[in-house]
């Protein structure tokens, strides 16, 4: 199982590289990987139906307690099959979806990553894997939905999205951490197994919140629903995925697997029962207010999503198999009409309802698929959905457990049951109306419509088979949620009861609202004010919160004075470093010395070397006394036998003298800025931690809290590690993964300094309204100056030439021209060098031919963008641009 | 603000640079046993290039290294990684130090190790970083 988690990875990192020379049947290919594995999968389901649990033991960090275990139960059968079912078609559907798209590639990649982690999330065992996978599918459907990266509305909501999923993603990290320490292991399976009672555990209500919250988010429940129906911003290929059939499911999925170890206690019970019912009438409800398909389709979802809670709060043993059967329904309608839906956009060009009619004939295939699957979302027999909803009503009904609970089931069935009228009869039937026109609407082309094509004929299978069904696929995960095996099956039939006779009220008296809808529409459009103060506004009113916040103890803390940022250092170590030392130890001074001559002339020199250096007036003066200070560490590192250290110590020093007074050359003239008062502050911070670090030293010489591990290592040296130089040995053998760790950092801190030095002055502090907001207070630059884009700078640059081409007259000084000449023709080599960022520069403005223009363009754009904004407030400097950078009409004429 | 050095400079720099890189190898390969190493040969090269460099400025050094120093750190990293497999191989930890001792015509043998080929890597990420720093900052100067 492992293996098939890794070959999904493996394709999708295989894709960049096969995309080239496949092209459009990259897709198909890649299908393949996901339809072996539902095989591979499938072939699994007898040995699960008959209560096997297959596990495949994997060790990752054992000293941690963390596996790579996989367990295959009924739960985990019915969701690996889903995701790699679904998987499939959806790999085919995207193929043909985003046919010719320059970024195909990109999203099949992500799209893979996502299924793996997916596959991976509901398979693992241990609690840590879990949570990698969990945190993986957030990361990766962040990237789905903002693949359109270039609308804003993508951003925004993937960035939603993930915020969301992610603060819920930390509360569930805290919740399986107390999880494992309360049940005494990070394997599921063992925390089921042992004897421990976690309901009545203290820490029992604490690890509940956490865990529903990271489940909620996930899941989309109320109150954190909003950002699902923004997720729609995506692909539909990703909304059909990830935000019907997979990953919103996954927090159900962790609380069916909680269900039987946490669950069926009151507060499990009521917050259950309670969130999911408001968040299946909340999107029921939603959904009629709008009209885009795919936001339809969303809010059906969020009712679907709220329904599957609810059955898991209801808990009792009908509930159970209601679950298993409504998760197994929606699954297969759901993914299906969104793919419908998104053919129907691809093909009509809008997925307005209202701009939607009597597209029956176009697309005859969409349309029947689209009915059959939005019956089963309606819950009309004889399709699976039926089954599924009349379960729901029978355990809602068989604890009579709370009438209001029971109206909110019966109302969001009657919406539901308008919403499947919205999406399956008002853009197929009356009269024709569509974006496109009449003749330019063709069937979708099959890898289309090879997936809901198949999903709707299990759909119709499983609801004319539902023993079957049950058997198979829906009892097993059911035993897995409830803890052991229970009685139940499926039937289509189950005579006439109450159930059946509020079914059919409930299909009645939403057609009847179907029927009415336009009207209902335009009434609820004035609740708008009411619904944009939702939940979603709180959401904003946090992000702006933390943004002030962020800003403010930026502003505080990083104020830029090197000054501050060593004095805030150096009292916090003297704080805390001064308070643990009186606390715990008998400070007093110990004179106990026993120096030699050549100590203590190291010592002297050292002293002497600082004191020149805060004395003196010269920088390159205190350059050379800081070295001498250096040199003199070194010396006593040799007086006490390390060579090695002594030999860096020099090598460094004599480097940093190198360093200090290349960067010299680039400081203005040396001054003294500070007051007296100020000097005299940081002469008593001085003094106060020379005169910590003096008693830590007297203090450490005498307690020893733990034996010195230099022993062992001296012991070990030679024999285990085959070297006489300690130090070396611990740095590349003992030690050797810090060391590995710091050549990284090495690495990474001088390509940040090459970077800073070779730094582009349009992204230096304060050159723009951006750059460096966050460190120094931002410049003021009046509003007409503020670059947004590329393109703005180009529209400007291009106003800027008409008005030239306008007054194209100007007095000029001779010898500011020649000046400016030179200047210009240095701009233009930069301009020149940079030959890419113009070529995209120009190619995001359609509309102009830039065969002949673009040279003139190029070096009208690149000056202002290779200048620092200062440059700009001279109005001479402006003349000169716009002269010397068109070499056609700009010459000087004198 | 690099002028040209003197002809003293001129000439030290000229066999300076050798002798202290072949000390510096010397330096890498006793460090197991003898004060030395990685870290420190990577110091001692640099230290070398930057007498060079002082004395004939940036444009010479490049042509002189050869070798841009950014991709002395790649290299560097690279080594650093490649020595941290072998273990996995020897079915043991990532990172156990595995010695295989090659005999040689003489009679001797070769200590091949994968100390040896971290503390390479060391050494030229260390050379590298610091001949990053070096050259971009006097190049600025030099402009």
């Amino acid at each position: 199982m492992q293996l098939a988690v890794l070959v999904i990875f493996i394709a999708a990192a295989l894709t960049p590289w096969l995309y080239p020379k496949l092209q459009g049947r990259t897709s198909t290919l890649l299908a393949l990987v996901p339809a072996t594995l539902t095989l591979w999968f499938a072939s699994h389901i007898p040995a699960v139906a008959s209560g096997e649990t297959i596990v495949h033991a994997y060790q990752w960090i054992p000293g941690l307690g963390i596996s790579f275990d996989m367990v295959l139960d009924g739960l985990s059968l019915l969701f690996a099959l889903l995701i790699c079912g679904i998987g499939t078609f959806i790999v085919l559907y995207a193929g043909a979806y985003l046919k010719g798209h320059e970024n195909l590639n990109r999203f099949l990649v992500i799209l893979l990553s996502f299924m793996a982690s997916m596959l991976g999330l509901v398979l693992a065992d241990n609690l840590i894997t879990l949570f990698v996978f969990w945190e993986l599918t957030s990361i990766t459907s962040y990237m789905l939905i903002g693949f359109n990266h270039q609308s804003a509305d993508a951003r925004k909501a993937a960035l939603q999205g993930l915020i969301v999923t992610v603060g819920g993603g930390l509360a569930l990290l805290a919740g399986l951490i107390m999880l494992a320490t309360v049940g005494g292991s990070y394997s599921l399976q063992e925390i089921f197994n042992s004897s421990e009672v976690l309901t009545e555990h203290p820490w029992y209500t604490g690890m509940m919140v956490c865990l529903l919250l990271g489940a909620f988010t996930k899941s989309a429940q109320f109150p954190f629903h909003f950002w699902l129906p923004n997720a729609m911003a995506a692909p539909t290929p990703v909304s059909a995925y990830l935000h019907s059939a997979t990953m919103v499911k996954a927090g159900i999925y962790l609380l069916a697997r909680l269900q039987p170890e946490l669950g069926s206690t009151e507060l499990w019970v009521t917050v259950l029962t309670s969130v999911g019912a408001f968040t299946m009438l909340t999107g029921a409800f939603l959904a009629l207010r709008n009209t885009d398909l795919k936001k339809l389709l969303a809010y059906s979802t969020l009712m679907a999503l709220g329904t599957l809670t609810l059955l898991l709060g209801i808990g009792t043993e009908l509930a159970m198999i209601g679950f298993a059967a409504y998760l197994l329904a929606h699954s297969l309608y759901k993914g299906a009409l969104f793919m419908l839906a998104g053919s129907v956009d691809h093909e009509a060009g809008t997925r307005d309802v209202r701009e939607l009619g009597g597209l029956r004939k176009k697309l005859p295939v969409t349309a029947t698929c689209t009915i059959i699957a939005a019956l089963s979302l309606a819950g009309i027999p004889p399709l699976f959905g039926f089954v599924a909803k009349e379960l729901l009503l029978e355990s809602v009904l068989e604890n009579m457990f709370n009438v209001v609970i029971l109206g909110m089931v019966v109302l969001s069935s009657i919406f539901v049951v308008c919403v499947a009228g919205l999406v399956a009869i008002r853009p197929f039937f009356g009269e024709f109306k569509a974006a496109k026109n009449a003749d330019d609407i063709h069937e979708a082309p099959t890898g289309m419509l090879i997936g809901p094509v198949i999903l709707v004929v299990l759909s119709l299978l499983a609801g004319l088979l539902p023993g079957l069904a049950g058997s198979y696929f829906t009892l097993p995960a059911t035993y897995a949620v409830a803890g052991g095996e229970i009685e139940g099956y499926l039937a289509l039939w189950h005579g006439i009861n109450a159930a059946l006779i509020i079914s059919l009220v409930s299909i009645a008296l939403g057609f009847l609202l179907f029927k009415n809808w336009d009207k209902v529409y335009t009434q609820l459009r004035k609740l708008d004010p009411v619904i944009a103060r939702g939940p979603e506004s709180g959401y904003f009113k946090f992000m702006d919160g933390l943004v002030f916040t962020a800003e403010w103890q930026t502003r505080l803390l990083q104020n830029g004075s090197m000054r501050n940022y060593l004095r805030l250092i150096i009292l916090s170590f003297i704080a805390i470093t001064g308070y643990t030392l009186f606390a715990r130890y008998q400070v007093h001074w110990n004179f106990d010395l026993n120096v030699s001559f050549y100590e203590v002339f190291a010592v002297a020199m050292l002293v002497a070397g600082a004191a020149a250096a805060v004395l003196t007036h010269s920088r390159l003066g205190a350059v050379a006394y800081m070295g001498a200070v250096g040199f003199s560490v070194a010396m006593i590192f040799i007086l006490f036998s390390a060579p090695d250290l002594g030999i860096t110590q020099i090598l460094v020093e004599t480097l940093t003298v190198i360093l200090l007074v290349l960067v010299l050359f680039r400081l203005p003239s040396f001054a003294n800025i500070s007051s007296t008062s100020d000097r005299i502050s940081d002469a008593f911070v001085a003094i106060l931690t020379g005169g910590l670090m003096t008693l830590l030293i007297m203090v450490t010489i005498e307690v020893q809290d733990f034996t010195p591990i230099s022993d062992f290592m001296i012991a070990n040296s030679v024999p285990e590690a085959h070297g006489r130089n300690i130090v070396n040995v611990i740095l590349v053998d003992y030690r050797a993964l810090d060391t590995l760790g710091e050549i990284f950092v090495l690495a990474l801190a001088a390509m940040g300094v090459y970077a800073m030095i070779k730094f582009n002055p349009k992204t230096a502090p304060g050159s723009n309204h951006y750059a460096g907001t966050l460190i120094l207070p931002p410049k003021r630059v009046p509003e007409k100056d503020i670059v947004h884009s590329l393109e703005e700078i180009h529209q400007r640059m291009l106003e800027e030439q008409n008005i030239v081409d306008a007054v194209p007259d100007i007095e000029h000084d001779p010898e500011v021209d020649a000046a400016a000449k030179q200047e210009g023709k240095a701009r233009a080599d930069v301009a020149n060098s940079n030959p890419k960022m113009i070529k995209k520069n120009a190619q995001h403005d359609g509309v102009h031919d830039y065969s002949e223009e673009s040279q003139a363009h190029q070096q009208d754009i690149n000056p202002d963008m290779n200048e620092p904004r200062g440059g700009s407030d001279d109005p001479e400097s402006d003349t000169q641009d716009t002269n010397t950078s068109d070499p056609k009409k700009g010459a000087p004429k004198q | 603000m690099m002028k040209p050095g003197t002809l003293i400079l001129h000439v030290a720099a000229r066999y300076l640079v050798p002798l202290q890189l072949v000390f510096s190898i010397f330096l890498l390969l006793r460090g197991h046993d003898e004060p030395g190493g990685g870290f420190i040969a990577g110091l001692v090269a640099s230290g070398a290039f930057a007498l060079y460099l002082f004395t004939f400025g940036a444009t010479v050094t490049r042509d002189l290294m050869r070798v841009d120093p950014r991709n002395l750190i790649g290299v560097g990293l690279i080594f650093g990684m490649v020595s941290i497999f072998p273990a996995l191989l020897a079915g043991e930890p990532l990172l156990t130090a595995q010695w295989w001792d090659i005999p040689l015509p003489g009679g001797g043998y070769l200590k091949m190790n994968t100390p040896l080929i971290f503390d390479i890597g060391v050494y030229f990420t260390v050379f590298g970083s610091v001949m990053l720093m070096l050259i971009a900052l006097t190049e600025t100067e030099e402009h």
